[in-house]
């Protein structure tokens, strides 16, 4: 019959309403001000707990809801006021190396999360939170890889006894092994060439002197910062994850930065002081008994003194991977895992040590103040970068290691704090801030506030419009428009967790306007057949199927651009695109298969004479040209 | 049934609409070219000066102060709390690209030094920065290139649906819109941030879907109308279409006009970029589009290969 959907069909799109419903609805619950608190380095225990809560009972503030996880310890207050007394509180009780963050938690009741359903995340612009930009220090990555490469040619001459008249690092793309004759020198080239496949080889003579030159390809080089900036992403990751922020952005950002945003967070110097934490890890072996004294420094570990030699056995870059394992007899281990050229390395250095000590050496670039007083007398405080170096681990070399070993001989203790801190220490290269800027909560409350009310006077305006001109179509087209706006926020808040921003909002409203176009087009359409004498049944069947190719065709370009937008733009552009796309697809939905079922359920399967669809206008009777349509 | 005489003849003034078009297209690029754009801070380097202050400032009062002293151009926000500040200034074009760091340390000091000296509050210098455009640039050139794939996508959908015709003149006519925007941007000093990239992406969107709807409804009368010059035809079509460009135009400008009054300073430049560009959207979508198909002569022939369609077009032979 014309004009009725068989029952399956309501029934899909009823179900489709109600799930739009349903997962928009966690965002009607409010979060309750929390505070997490992790340490910087280990995992937080039962014990800890106490400590907390008689600091904030000491401190007079209001909090429940205390969970323990292995990483951190979550409170939720009652009261947003408190948040930063009670911080105080907690970080006098526990000391410095603990991070309070000031956070939010979900209050979503147990029956919609476990269907899976969330709130939207808000952008930085909408709840406040700071944001960061970092540069890669590229060059000292270059030089790293290239200072390694030069130690290794030097070691594989020794090792083939080839003699070579000295090595020289020329540029961080470029060095040279000087020979006194040909011969050495391509011997020496033919070893060489297998084990270093990204290098160049070129013979050159100069000064009577033959030699080796071996160059980075662009290519090559390329590659490096490319893994550097991956590799210090992953940290960075790591190292947000304790600060404990609900939903952090870690994103790259042209080819050697990185945009870090941290939501909610109101502490820039707190982020800072975890993330710039610039640390890198070495390994060394320990310096042989009679060694001269230059050739070594002396640690403390677990009060004993330890000396370490000065020559690094392998960069912390090479680690690809700790993790803390119960080994075949349930001793406590870490196991560590280094990528093809650092087990390389790693084999040739200890197969001829077995017996010896292997040391890890963690080293941090730290920041203090110092003050002092200048030629003027008056007290100047400057801030001064210094390395603190820290042996953390310090084991037998029991036989020859290769790309994955183990470090046993650790307490639990011990061995689970070691694993985080080996694998969150090293960054691939040392990372400057560039860019640093703090959106307050007020700031992004007012935000979110304005925004919201945006979209509601929009969507009043466009529904009275539709109301006033379309009549009881234009009541079906603003069904259709809530219903987009709720499966919208049902989309963002649990299907795909888009972020929210500003830019996001005027998307949504954007595609409220838009929206409407879908159901303006058909409704023309619609008031055309009628014009021209087809009958209301025939008139509504006509104007949804000949408006559908016009809306598709035109929905499915906008949409190509929009995806586009989102492949290749960044941050706000991004967010602007995936509202649009989410609302292109939405509305195609409401305003064709929504609405037509809406008025299905009013006219169809009766005989009507007149449809309630606003004026239109008669074709060819040149009496009712006068009332053209709607104007 | 064709062309009764109450339709309006859009066609007729189609030489004027070009010439116009043409000149606002000249005009804006001239425009563009010597007045260049008015970029936030978002796009350019600039120096950056944190103060704290012992009370909660405010706002409104650094900024008179910051205007009374020739720093006409700072742009002042709070930071954290209500008593830090970040203020903004745009690049000095006199020092040279390494100095600006020290620069920028002088321009910190002067500009405590002055709102100290106004205000009754204890004010500490926390940093003043040098900000390189660079992350601006990138975007810049990302955003262009996003515009560039884009078109190119379009013009070959719509060359695939329509014709090459239909491919061009939805090109020219969004060229056309994005070019007049950016010109009024450019002319009217309005600034333009990322936001108004924003809307600029949205006119793509917005321009197209009207290109296309009056697209859809021409290669829809070339087929099923027997008599009629191109011309004719077009008219026909746009005269079919004007209510509903009219009526979706409103309700977009309905909501635009709420997000300019409501929505916050921070998207008021997003929402004037896209009223602009909606108007001008209107306008090209009768008159730039279809007249650029008609100057390639288009022809019923050009529509009548045979695409796979709907139910819709039942009555071509």
């Amino acid at each position: 019959m014309l004009n009725k959907y068989p029952a399956w069909k309501n029934i899909l799109i009823l179900i489709v309403v109600l799930l739009g419903f349903l997962y928009s609805l966690p965002n009607l619950y409010p979060d309750d001000p929390a505070l997490q608190i992790s340490h910087e380095l280990t995992e937080l225990s039962e014990g800890d707990m106490p400590i907390i809560t008689s600091a904030l009972e000491a401190a007079e503030v209001d909090f429940f809801g205390e969970e323990l996880n292995s990483e951190s310890i979550r409170i939720r207050l009652s009261n947003l006021d408190d948040q930063l007394r009670a911080k105080t509180a907690i970080e006098e009780a526990l000391g410095d190396s603990y991070i309070v963050a000031l956070n939010l938690a979900p209050t979503t009741p147990g029956w919609l999360q476990a269907i899976g359903a969330g709130k939207m995340n808000l952008g930085l612009d909408l709840q406040g939170g700071v944001h960061f930009l970092m540069e890669v220090d590229m060059e000292a990555a270059l030089n790293r890889r290239m200072e390694d490469n030069l130690s290794n040619v030097r070691t594989i001459l020794r090792e083939q006894r080839i003699r070579s008249r000295g090595l020289n690092l020329i540029s961080n793309f470029h060095l040279e092994v000087r020979f006194a004759n040909t011969d050495d020198r391509s011997q020496a080239r033919s070893e060489l060439v297998d084990i270093f496949p990204e290098l160049q080889f070129q013979n050159r003579e100069a000064e009577g002197v033959f030699i080796l030159d071996m160059r980075m390809t662009p290519a090559t080089a390329l590659q490096i910062q490319n893994d550097t900036l991956q590799a210090n992403r992953t940290t960075l990751l790591n190292r947000v994850d304790t600060l404990g922020v609900s939903e952090p952005t870690v994103q790259q950002q042209g080819s050697d930065r990185i945009v870090v945003e941290l939501p909610g967070m109101q502490d820039p110097a707190q982020a800072i002081r975890i993330l710039q934490r610039i640390a890198t890890l070495e390994i060394h072996l320990e310096a042989e008994l009679g060694a001269p004294s230059l050739s070594y420094e002396t640690y403390n570990y677990e009060g004993i003194p330890v000396n370490v030699d000065n020559d690094v056995v392998l960069q912390g870059d090479r680690i690809s991977n700790a993790v803390y394992q119960l080994d075949q007899n349930s001793q406590p281990s870490v196991v560590l895992s280094l990528d093809a050229q650092g087990g390389n390395q790693m084999n040739r250095a200890t197969r001829d040590n077995v017996g010896r000590m292997m040391d890890i050496l963690l080293i941090e670039t730290k920041s203090r103040t110092i003050t002092s007083v200048n030629e003027e007398g008056e007290e100047v405080e400057e801030i001064e970068f210094y390395e603190d170096k820290e042996l953390i681990m310090h084991a037998t070399i029991i036989q020859a290691l290769g790309r994955q070993f183990s470090v046993t001989g650790l307490t639990p203790r011990e061995a689970s704090d070691l694993a985080p801190l080996i694998r969150s220490g090293s960054l691939a290269a040392p990372m400057t801030i560039v860019e640093q800027s703090v959106i307050g909560p007020s700031m992004g409350q007012e935000n979110l506030d304005q925004g919201l009310l945006g979209v509601q006077v929009a969507a009043g305006l466009v529904v009275i419009f539709m109301l006033i001109y379309y009549r009881a179509f234009g009541m079906a087209a603003n069904a259709a428009l809530i219903m987009n706006i709720l499966m919208i926020v049902a989309v963002m808040s649990s299907i795909i967790p888009a972020t929210l921003t500003l830019p996001g909002i005027v998307g949504i409203v954007l595609t409220v306007g838009m929206a409407v176009d879908a159901n303006v087009l058909i409704f023309t359409r619609i008031r055309e057949e009628l014009g021209a004498g087809a009958p209301p049944q025939q008139a509504i069947d006509a104007g949804y199927n000949r408006a559908f190719t016009t809306i598709i065709d035109a929905n499915l370009t906008t949409f190509l651009v929009a995806a586009v937008l989102y492949t290749i733009g960044t941050g706000p552009v991004r967010g602007f695109a995936i509202t649009l796309m989410i609302g292109i697809i939405t509305s195609m939905f409401t305003a064709i298969v929504g609405t037509r079922a809406i008025v299905n359920l009013i006219y169809g399967g009766k005989s009507v004479k007149t449809l309630s669809i606003g004026k239109y206008r008669k074709k060819a009777t040149q009496d009712d040209l006068s009332i053209a349509a709607g104007k | 049934m064709l062309m009764t005489e109450k339709e309006i003849d859009f066609m007729g003034v189609r030489k004027l609409a070009g010439v116009a078009s043409i000149i606002l297209v000249i005009v804006s690029i001239v425009s563009l070219a010597f007045n260049s754009l008015e970029f936030g801070l978002d796009f350019t380097s600039g120096t950056s000066v944190r103060l704290s202050y012992s009370e909660p400032v405010v706002v409104e009062d650094v900024n008179q102060t910051l205007r009374e002293n020739g720093y006409e151009d700072a742009v002042v926000v709070t930071f954290g709390t209500d008593r830090d500040i970040r203020i903004l200034l745009p690049v000095d074009e006199n020092v040279a690209v390494g100095e600006q760091a020290a620069q920028a340390v002088v321009v910190g000091e002067l500009i405590a030094e002055l709102l100290q000296s106004d205000s009754g509050s204890e004010i500490t210098l926390l940093g003043s920065d040098y900000v390189s455009a660079k992350v601006g640039g990138e975007l810049v050139e990302s955003g262009g290139i996003g515009m560039l794939v884009a078109l190119a996508i379009i013009m070959v959908y719509i060359a695939m649906r329509f014709q090459f015709k239909f491919s061009v003149g939805a090109v020219v006519a969004l060229a056309h819109d994005l070019i007049i925007t950016l010109g009024i941007f450019s002319l009217f000093r309005i600034e333009f941030n990322l936001n108004t990239l924003a809307a600029l992406l949205a006119i793509i969107g917005y321009s197209l879907n009207d290109t296309i709807v009056v697209s859809d409804r021409i290669r829809e009368n070339f087929r099923r109308l027997r008599k009629g010059t191109p011309l004719e035809m077009v008219n026909t079509s746009l005269n079919q279409t004007l209510s509903r460009t009219l009526i979706t135009s409103l309700t977009t400008l309905l909501v635009l006009f709420s997000i300019l009054f409501i929505g916050g300073e921070s998207t008021q430049g997003f929402a004037v970029a896209l009223i602009i560009g909606v108007v001008i959207g209107t306008y090209s979508s009768i008159y730039i589009a279809s007249n650029v198909i008609l100057y390639m002569n288009v022809t019923r022939e050009d529509l009548m290969l045979p695409v796979k369609e709907g139910s819709d077009l039942d009555d071509i032979p």
